[in-house]
């Protein structure tokens, strides 16, 4: 199902299958295309449909998670259908407004050392000082377009190419909580202690993930994040101010 | 009120119908593998349908039951036994304290669900008590069972009283069968080799012809590399028309996504929320618990369906699951059986 010619953006409705439709905002990783993605999941968490179990947002697509049950008791024979006229009816009705300011969370980050051993690496690489490197990370306001891939986990974008370092050949057995690293373009936290091949040039003291708060994400999509250098005496006092 | 575990089996978890509401934040929906005999299996013992179930997996656990209940066993047949008698499926059996159930031999299928009036008294964890043990999330402590752990139980809708004059107690015999039981045409049509139905995945025309004609003439086998996260199958490989930069998206329990070496792989119950390989196609809900009872080395077939008709094969098995759920309040209230559909 295409989007007619009201509707702000371009826009196509596809089923996953008997309870998840996709919407599909565009093919690329890019920053107006993930507002848009961000407004129409905002869009529909505003005016929820009856059924409606749970949104969850990626680079270029939105997929709404539905209770076909619920909606064919309300009078739907095919629970699909009136999901994605839902869905169109919400998104031509619409209007072209910047999205509301996204909430930006400071992320402290204890570079190199015995926290961030690959920095060296990294900074070799390109024939940079550490201090420098620390410095183009530390500068941009990185993107959350999404969460994945583990829980808490943020696909972040706006890494400087400056900095930017192919994986490492052999992945580390095991990388701590809170590793921050750097795999080709993009940067990333660890929530969770896992094998991997990243680059890791840093540590936060933050904890990323935590199944008792609520939301249980320190980092949400749509939100800015900016790492802030500490030493390590404050990573340190950090995590016993926390105990 | 409690279980004990005596030996916990090949790998036994507690599970329910999954952690929702929490993908949007990468947390894994988890939940029984085959939810249908998961589901069943709570309805026959008088709970509601999502209550903390045992998951066991090929070589089942031996569990003392600490106090008289009621179980029910329900998904692959795995010889259960109590006191070293074997019992049926997809029945309410009444336990007398003492009781010990274990298993045999592999019949058919390779999970079997465990259901016990009043369900496992474990915390939730973010909405759920499903084990995800690769985060150590949920379940009893985050992770399978272990010899000596104690399962505590919660109070039962019914009392054991109510419970007890659906049965004929026979003084001396620690274990009672009801006369309740499923018409098995509303089971899922569980087979070795399972031909499962799909509908076009996301990429599906992005396919070059051959592998969309592979994909419904061949047959996949499933490789030991597989488990509740996903299985991967071995067979004729499905490749692109041309390769494609793919952008991380949503998956689900059920898709097909297939690796550049055209090798596809099913995402089962502790997939993650998104992933980055193309998906040619989407197993429809009601064959999943067909599917979830496949072991490594059986073949699966594919056959495809419209959205419509796995639609309507949807709405009709939870209409199917909801007639049951009233069928059997009534015959724990009152003792009558009302007729299947």
């Amino acid at each position: 199902m295409k989007g007619r010619k009201c509707s702000p953006f371009p826009y196509k409705i596809m089923p996953l299958n008997e309870y998840a439709v996709t919407i599909e905002l565009g093919d690329q990783i890019d920053e107006i295309i993930h507002q848009r993605v961000k407004r129409l999941n905002d869009a529909l968490e505003e005016r929820a449909f009856l059924g409606l179990v749970e949104i969850v947002m990626t680079y270029t697509t939105l997929t709404v998670f539905y209770d076909p049950t619920l909606i064919a008791k309300a009078g739907n024979e095919f629970p699909y259908s009136f999901v994605c006229s839902y869905i169109k009816d919400l998104i031509e009705s619409l209007d072209d407004r910047s999205p509301t300011l996204p909430n930006l969370v400071e992320i402290p980050v204890c570079y190199g050392g015995e926290y961030g051993p690959d920095l060296d690496e990294v900074a070799k690489f390109h024939g940079l000082s550490l201090e420098e490197v620390i410095q183009i990370h530390s500068e941009p306001s990185y993107l959350v377009y999404m969460i994945g891939f583990a829980p808490g986990f943020p696909y972040l974008g706006g890494m400087s190419a400056e900095i930017a370092t192919p994986r490492k050949h052999t992945p580390s057995l095991s990388i701590p909580i809170g590793s921050v690293g750097i795999a080709g373009s993009q940067t990333g936290i660890y929530p969770i202690s896992t094998p991997g091949g990243w680059h890791i040039i840093g540590r936060t003291p933050l904890t990323l993930f935590d199944s008792k708060k609520s939301p249980p994400s320190l980092l949400q999509a749509g939100d800015r994040v900016r790492f802030r250098p500490i030493s390590k005496e404050q990573y340190i006092q950090w995590k016993e101010g926390k105990r | 009120m409690s279980i004990l575990v005596k030996h916990p089996g090949l790998f036994t978890t507690v599970q329910d119908q999954g952690r929702h509401g929490y993908q949007k934040f990468g947390v894994v929906v988890g939940g029984a593998m085959d939810l249908f005999a998961f589901r069943m299996s709570n309805l026959l013992v008088g709970n509601d349908q999502g209550e903390a179930g045992l998951e066991v997996t090929l070589r089942g656990p031996e569990l003392e039951f600490l106090a008289d209940t009621v179980i029910a066993i329900c998904g692959g047949d795995l010889s259960p036994m109590l006191d070293s008698k074997h019992v049926p499926m997809w029945r309410p059996i009444y336990i007398r304290k003492g009781c010990v159930l274990h298993f045999g031999a592999i019949q058919t299928g390779c999970r079997a669900y465990i259901a016990i009036a009043g369900g496992i008294d474990v915390n939730h964890v973010l909405g759920s008590v499903s084990t995800y043990t690769r985060a150590n999330l949920g379940g009893f402590k985050g992770r399978a069972l272990q010899k000596g752990d104690i399962l505590p139980l919660k109070e039962p809708f019914y009392t054991i009283e109510k419970y007890r004059q659906q049965f004929n107690l026979i003084k001396d015999s620690s274990v009672s069968i009801s006369k309740f039981s499923l018409n098995h045409k509303v089971l899922p049509p569980y087979r070795n080799n399972p031909c499962v139905r799909f509908v076009r995945g996301r990429q599906y025309d992005d396919f070059s012809s051959e592998a969309k004609r592979r994909l419904v003439t061949s047959s996949y086998r499933v490789s030991s590399k597989s488990d509740r996260m996903g299985y991967r199958l071995e067979g004729p490989a499905l490749m692109l028309q041309e390769p494609k930069e793919m952008i991380s998206e949503t998956i689900l329990f059920g898709t097909i996504q297939v690796p550049p070496d055209g090798q596809p792989i099913i995402l089962m119950a502790d997939r993650q929320t998104t992933g980055g390989y193309p998906k040619i196609a989407q197993v429809i809900f009601v064959d999943l618990p067909i599917l979830a009872q496949v072991k490594p080395g059986e073949t699966l077939t594919l056959q495809e369906v419209s959205l419509q008709v796995a639609e309507q094969l949807y709405l009709k098995q939870e209409a199917t699951l909801q007639f049951m759920q009233k069928r059997l309040r009534l015959y724990w209230e009152t003792g009558v059986l009302i007729n299947q559909k």
